[in-house]
């Protein structure tokens, strides 16, 4: 989160000055009903176990042989880290968390009739366990992977 | 604005997989521009909705941890070619966009 790399802040310094411009000549309309549902309270948790318990009331979550991750267990970017899950179960909702991230949050994917599968390119500060959380059925279940990130080096 | 919003669909393990790029630099609000010494605001995507024939069948929060030009992909239970899918997003500065594809178009 907190490594950039140059490239990628190239990047973003451009493409942020695109959005001004078009900002300021009143091309964009805000969209507060929709930001007005995003969980902010829970995106600033700073632990797993607070981030669960803002969105889904509890953070008792049993782990489970039926999320099956795929994500590499060594990246090379903590910039972009890829990483999926597939479950068979009739999820309601799937949330990736990264335990050593200063807002361990990444993302929650609410589900009404979609299948339980979700994929995500994720920042990542450092060598962390990677979570997941699935609900289904009003309760959790969970599973994790430890993922190395090598940036900064010295390879770990 | 024409940011680079491609849709792809991809059937895989009985489902069909809807992978979404977006070309979008997701900020987080804490990195420092190294010409101004000032940190460079927060600029993310923060809502993401995948729509099947009409209806919605998943909405994604999203957090300043996802990567910049994220690809993200959702599942859909029983589509077929055909199809509509639809994917919305916007983000924390109010700019948002939409696309409509048919599966196996």
């Amino acid at each position: 989160m907190i490594n950039t790399n140059r490239r990628s802040f190239l990047k973003g310094t451009a493409a942020t000055g695109v959005i001004t411009l078009a900002a300021a000549s009143g091309l964009l309309r805000p969209t507060k009903v929709m930001a007005a549902s995003w969980p902010k309270n829970a995106f600033a948790e700073k632990s797993v176990e607070g981030a669960m318990k803002a969105l889904y009331g509890s953070s008792n979550a049993s782990p489970s042989k039926d999320l099956h991750i795929t994500a590499n267990l060594q990246a090379e970017n903590g910039a972009m880290v890829p990483v999926q899950i597939q479950t068979p179960m009739k999820a309601d909702a799937i949330s990736i968390y990264v335990k050593e991230n200063t807002n361990p949050l990444v993302t929650n994917l609410k589900l009404t009739g979609g299948a339980g599968f979700y994929r995500a390119n994720i920042k990542m500060a450092k060598t962390s366990e990677v979570q997941f959380v699935v609900q289904s059925g009003g309760k959790l279940y969970t599973a994790k992977q430890k993922i190395k990130v090598t940036a900064g080096g010295c390879g770990g | 604005m024409a940011r680079k919003f491609k849709i792809r669909t991809r059937e895989a393990d009985g489902i069909v997989q809807v992978l979404v790029l977006i070309g979008h630099p997701m900020e987080t609000g804490m990195r420092v521009d190294k010409t101004t010494k000032k940190k460079v605001p927060a600029h993310f995507i923060q809502k993401m909705t995948v729509e099947h024939n009409g209806k919605q069948v998943a909405e994604a929060d999203l957090g300043i941890a996802i990567s910049a030009d994220p690809l993200m992909g959702f599942g859909l239970v029983s589509a077929k070619a055909g199809d509509k899918v639809k994917v919305s997003w916007s983000d924390n500065k109010g700019e948002q966009d939409s696309k409509e594809v048919v599966i196996g178009a």
